[in-house]
C-alpha cells in the first residue's frame, strides 16, 4: 500500500486484491462461500436461529452426502465435454441391486444368518460393480460407438430406472441389514471421542499439507506466498475442520435412544449421561472421495488427461492420450460413485424404494455446474462441486424450514442455478477466463 | 550413399472420393531441412499427418533408417522419435506450459503421480534456452501470446529428443522478431543432425532454410529440388502451374 499513492484513484480495490493475490484464494470459491454464508445467515433469521442449530447442520450435511458424491464424478464428465443425465436412475438400479443381495439373495438363496457381519460389505460390494459396469456399459457406447454422450445417458435414465423397479417388482424392499443402516448418517456416528481424534489428524494432515507444498517450492526455487499468507490459510484450515466437528459433537444423541442402547448392552444408563453424535459415517465417505478424487484430478495423469482433453479434445489425441479409453474410464468412475451413492442414500432412508434418487441427476448437474464446472469444458473442480450439493441442499431444506410450499421450491431452485451460472458468465467474461 | 533417415514411398490417402494424397515418395537426410511447399489443400498436410500418425495412409510404405515401421497413431510416431508442431498449435488452453510440455509423458513420483514441481522445473530449464523472457509458467497457456506458445509447442518436441521434426506453419502466428527466433531454432535443430520438414506458405523463407524443396499440388508431388539449383520463380511456377520448368527445359 506505500507505493499506492503514485497510482490515481485505484487504491483500495488494489488493496483487497493484493491481499486475495497473496493468500493465491480462488476468487470463484470465495464467491460460493459467500453465497453460502448468506443463504445460512438468512434462512437462521428466517427461522429464528433454528436454520443454524448443531441439529439442523447435521441432518443438512447428512442429507447432502449423497448428490455430493455423485457431484465430484459429474465433475469430470462434464470436464471432459460430456453429460450423465442417468444418474440418478443409476442409483435406483444400484440400490434395487444392493437391496436384493442383503435382504432376499444373501439371508435367503445363500443361507447367511440375518445379521450376519458379511452381509453388509457383500451387499456394498455389489453395488460398486453394478454402478462400475454399467458405468462402463455407457461409456464404450459414447467413446468407441460415438453415441453422444447426451441420448446415451438419456435413454439410460429411462433404462436403468425401470430396470431397477423391474428387478424388485416395484415393492419398497425393508427392513435392511442393520449394520448396513449405520452407513446412512443419523444411525452410523463415531461419537465425540473419535470425531475428535479424526478432527485432530485431519488438521494436523492440513497444516502439514501446506507446510510440504511450500518446502517444496523452495526445493525448486520457484517463487512462493509470503510466510504470514500460509499462516492465515492453514489457520482458515484447521478451525473449519475443528469448528465442523465441535457442531457435529455438540448434537447430543437423544435421551431416549441412549437409554436403549445401555440396555441393549444389559447395563442401566448412568444418570445425567449424555453423547453427541459426532462425525457421521457417510461425512466419511464424502471426505474420502472428496480427496481421492482431487487427487485424481490434480496429481495422476488419468487428471491430466481428463482436462487436456476438455480443453482440446484434438491436442489431447495428438498427444497420444488415447481419448476413447479415457471416456470409459471417466464413466466408469461416475457408475462406481452412483453405487456408492445408492449405498448411502438407501441407508439414509433405511428402505429401497423405486423413487429413490429421482431427479438427483438435476441435482448433481446443478450442483457441479454451481460449483464452477463449465459445461464447455475443460474446467471444474472437486470441492466446487461438494459445494455446489451443499448450496443446493440448504436452499431446498430451508425453505422447508420456513414453510416455503413444495412447487415454489423447485422454482427457486431451478431459478438460482439458472442464475449461479449467468453470475459466473459475467464474472468470465470480465476476469478474461473461458 | 548413406540411409535417409525417413522415407515415404508411394503414399496414398482418400478421403471420400477425393484423392487427398496421390502416389508421394519423400525422403529426409539426419541434418537435413525438407520444405513442402504448395496451395492450401495441395495435400502436405495431410502428408504430414499420415507421419505424425494422425492419419493412416491407405497405401504405401514409411522406413525410419531404412527400416519399415508402422505408424498408426501418434504414439506410434513418438516412439520413431517423430515430434509435431502443428499448424494449429495442439496446445491444451486450459493446462500451464508445463502440463503441456509433458502431456502424454509425464514425469511421475516414485508414487505414480505426476511431478507438477518437476515438471515446472524442466520446463524453466528448457525454455531459459529457447526462449529467456518466458516467465508465465503458472498461467494456462491461453493467456499466453502466440510466440510464448509457439515456443512451448517447440520446446515439446526439442525436449524429448526428436529426431524427425514436423513444423506445420511453425511462423505463421508470429511477429518479426520471434519469427528470426524460430529460424535461428531450425538450424540449431539442423546442426544437432534431426531432420526437419517445414510447411510454410513463405517461399523466400524457404530457400533461405531449407536444403530441398518439394512441391505439392492437388495431392500429387509436383517435383523435389534442391534449393541452388532453382530460383523462387521456378518453385512458384511449380506452386501455380503444376509443372516442373527444370525438366521441362530438359
Amino acid at each position: 500500500m506505500t507505493d499506492s499513492t503514485q497510482s490515481t484513484g485505484a487504491t483500495p480495490a488494489q488493496g483487497d486484491k493484493n491481499l486475495f493475490q497473496s493468500l493465491e484464494l480462488d476468487m470463484r470459491l470465495l464467491g460460493m462461500i459467500g453465497a453460502f454464508v448468506i443463504i445460512a445467515i438468512g434462512f437462521s433469521i428466517a427461522t429464528g436461529g433454528n436454520f443454524l442449530t448443531p441439529r439442523n447442520i447435521f441432518n443438512l450435511t447428512v442429507q447432502t452426502v449423497s448428490v455430493a458424491i455423485m457431484a465430484t464424478g459429474m465433475v469430470f464428465v462434464i470436464v471432459t465435454r460430456n453429460i450423465d443425465l442417468s444418474v440418478g436412475a443409476l442409483l435406483a438400479v444400484c440400490s434395487a441391486v444392493v437391496a436384493i443381495v442383503q435382504v432376499r439373495l444373501l439371508p435367503g438363496t445363500f443361507g447367511l444368518e440375518i445379521g450376519s457381519p458379511w452381509i453388509a460389505p457383500l451387499a456394498v460390494l455389489s453395488g460398486l460393480l453394478v454402478g462400475t459396469l454399467i458405468g462402463v456399459f455407457n461409456g464404450v457406447l459414447i467413446g468407441y460407438q460415438a453415441i453422444p454422450a447426451f441420448i446415451v445417458t438419456l435413454g439410460g435414465f429411462l433404462v436403468w430406472r425401470y430396470a431397477g423397479w423391474f428387478l424388485t417388482g416395484g415393492q419398497t424392499i425393508a427392513p435392511l441389514d442393520s449394520n448396513f443402516i449405520l452407513l446412512g448418517g443419523a444411525e452410523g456416528t463415531l461419537g465425540e471421542f473419535w470425531s475428535w481424534v479424526i478432527g485432530i489428524l485431519a488438521s494436523v494432515a492440513a497444516v502439514w499439507a501446506v507446510y510440504s507444498a511450500r518446502r517444496n517450492r523452495i526445493n525448486h526455487n520457484f517463487p512462493t506466498k509470503p510466510l504470514w499468507a500460509e499462516f492465515t490459510v492453514g489457520g482458515i484450515f484447521v478451525v473449519a475442520i475443528l469448528g465442523f466437528v465441535a457442531t457435529l459433537n455438540a448434537y447430543a444423541v437423544p435421551a431416549g435412544k441412549l437409554r436403549r442402547l445401555f440396555e441393549a448392552r444389559g447395563e442401566v444408563m448412568p444418570e445425567g449421561f449424555s453423547q453427541g453424535h459426532g462425525l457421521p459415517i457417510s461425512v466419511l465417505i464424502l471426505v474420502a472421495v472428496a480427496i481421492v478424487m482431487t487427487v485424481v484430478a490434480r496429481k495422476t495423469r488419468l487428471g491430466r488427461y481428463i482436462f487436456a482433453t476438455g480443453g482440446n479434445p484434438d491436442a489431447a489425441e495428438l498427444s497420444g492420450i488415447n481419448t476413447r479409453l479415457l471416456t470409459v474410464k471417466v464413466f466408469a468412475i461416475m457408475g462406481f460413485l452412483c453405487g456408492l451413492s445408492a449405498v448411502v442414500a438407501q441407508a439414509r432412508l433405511q428402505a429401497h424404494t423405486t423413487d429413490i434418487g429421482t431427479l438427483d441427476e438435476l441435482r448433481v448437474i446443478a450442483a457441479a455446474v454451481i460449483g464452477g464446472t463449465a459445461l464447455s469444458g475443460g474446467a471444474g473442480t472437486i470441492y466446487g462441486a461438494i459445494l455446489g450439493a451443499l448450496i443446493m441442499q440448504s436452499l431446498t431444506s430451508g425453505m422447508g424450514m420456513v414453510g416455503v410450499d413444495s412447487p415454489l421450491q423447485n422454482i427457486v431452485v431451478g431459478a438460482v442455478l439458472v442464475f449461479a451460472v449467468w453470475i459466473d458468465i459475467v464474472y468470465r467474461r470480465k476476469t478474461g477466463d473461458i | 550413399m548413406t540411409t535417409p533417415l525417413l522415407e515415404m514411398k508411394n503414399i496414398s490417402i482418400r478421403f471420400g472420393g477425393i484423392k487427398a494424397v496421390d502416389n508421394v515418395s519423400i525422403s529426409l537426410m539426419p541434418g537435413e531441412v525438407v520444405g513442402l511447399l504448395g496451395h492450401n489443400g495441395a495435400g502436405k498436410s495431410t502428408l504430414i499427418k499420415i507421419l505424425a500418425g494422425a492419419y493412416k495412409a491407405d497405401e504405401g510404405e514409411i522406413f525410419v533408417d531404412g527400416k519399415k515401421v508402422e505408424i498408426n497413431n501418434p504414439r506410434d510416431a513418438r516412439a520413431q522419435n517423430i515430434e509435431t508442431i502443428y499448424q494449429t498449435l495442439a496446445l491444451a488452453d486450459n493446462l500451464d506450459a508445463a502440463s503441456n510440455l509433458f502431456l502424454g509423458r509425464e514425469l511421475t513420483t516414485p508414487f505414480g503421480l505426476v511431478d507438477d514441481a518437476k515438471m515446472e522445473a524442466e520446463s524453466r530449464k528448457i525454455m531459459a534456452r529457447l526462449n529467456p523472457n518466458f516467465n508465465r509458467f503458472s498461467e494456462p497457456v491461453r493467456s499466453l501470446s502466440g510466440g510464448q506458445r509457439q515456443s512451448v509447442a517447440i520446446a515439446r518436441a526439442v525436449y524429448f529428443n526428436a529426431r524427425i521434426l514436423i513444423m506445420d506453419e511453425p511462423t505463421a502466428a508470429l511477429g518479426v522478431h520471434e519469427t528470426a527466433m524460430v529460424a535461428d531454432l531450425i538450424k540449431q535443430l539442423k546442426a544437432q543432425g534431426l531432420g526437419i520438414f517445414l510447411i510454410s506458405h513463405d517461399t523466400r523463407e524457404m530457400m533461405e532454410l531449407c536444403d530441398r524443396v518439394s512441391v505439392m499440388k492437388n495431392g500429387q508431388l509436383i517435383g523435389t529440388e534442391r534449393v541452388e539449383d532453382v530460383t523462387e520463380d521456378d518453385i512458384l511456377s511449380m506452386i501455380i502451374m503444376g509443372k516442373n520448368p527444370k525438366r521441362e527445359a530438359a
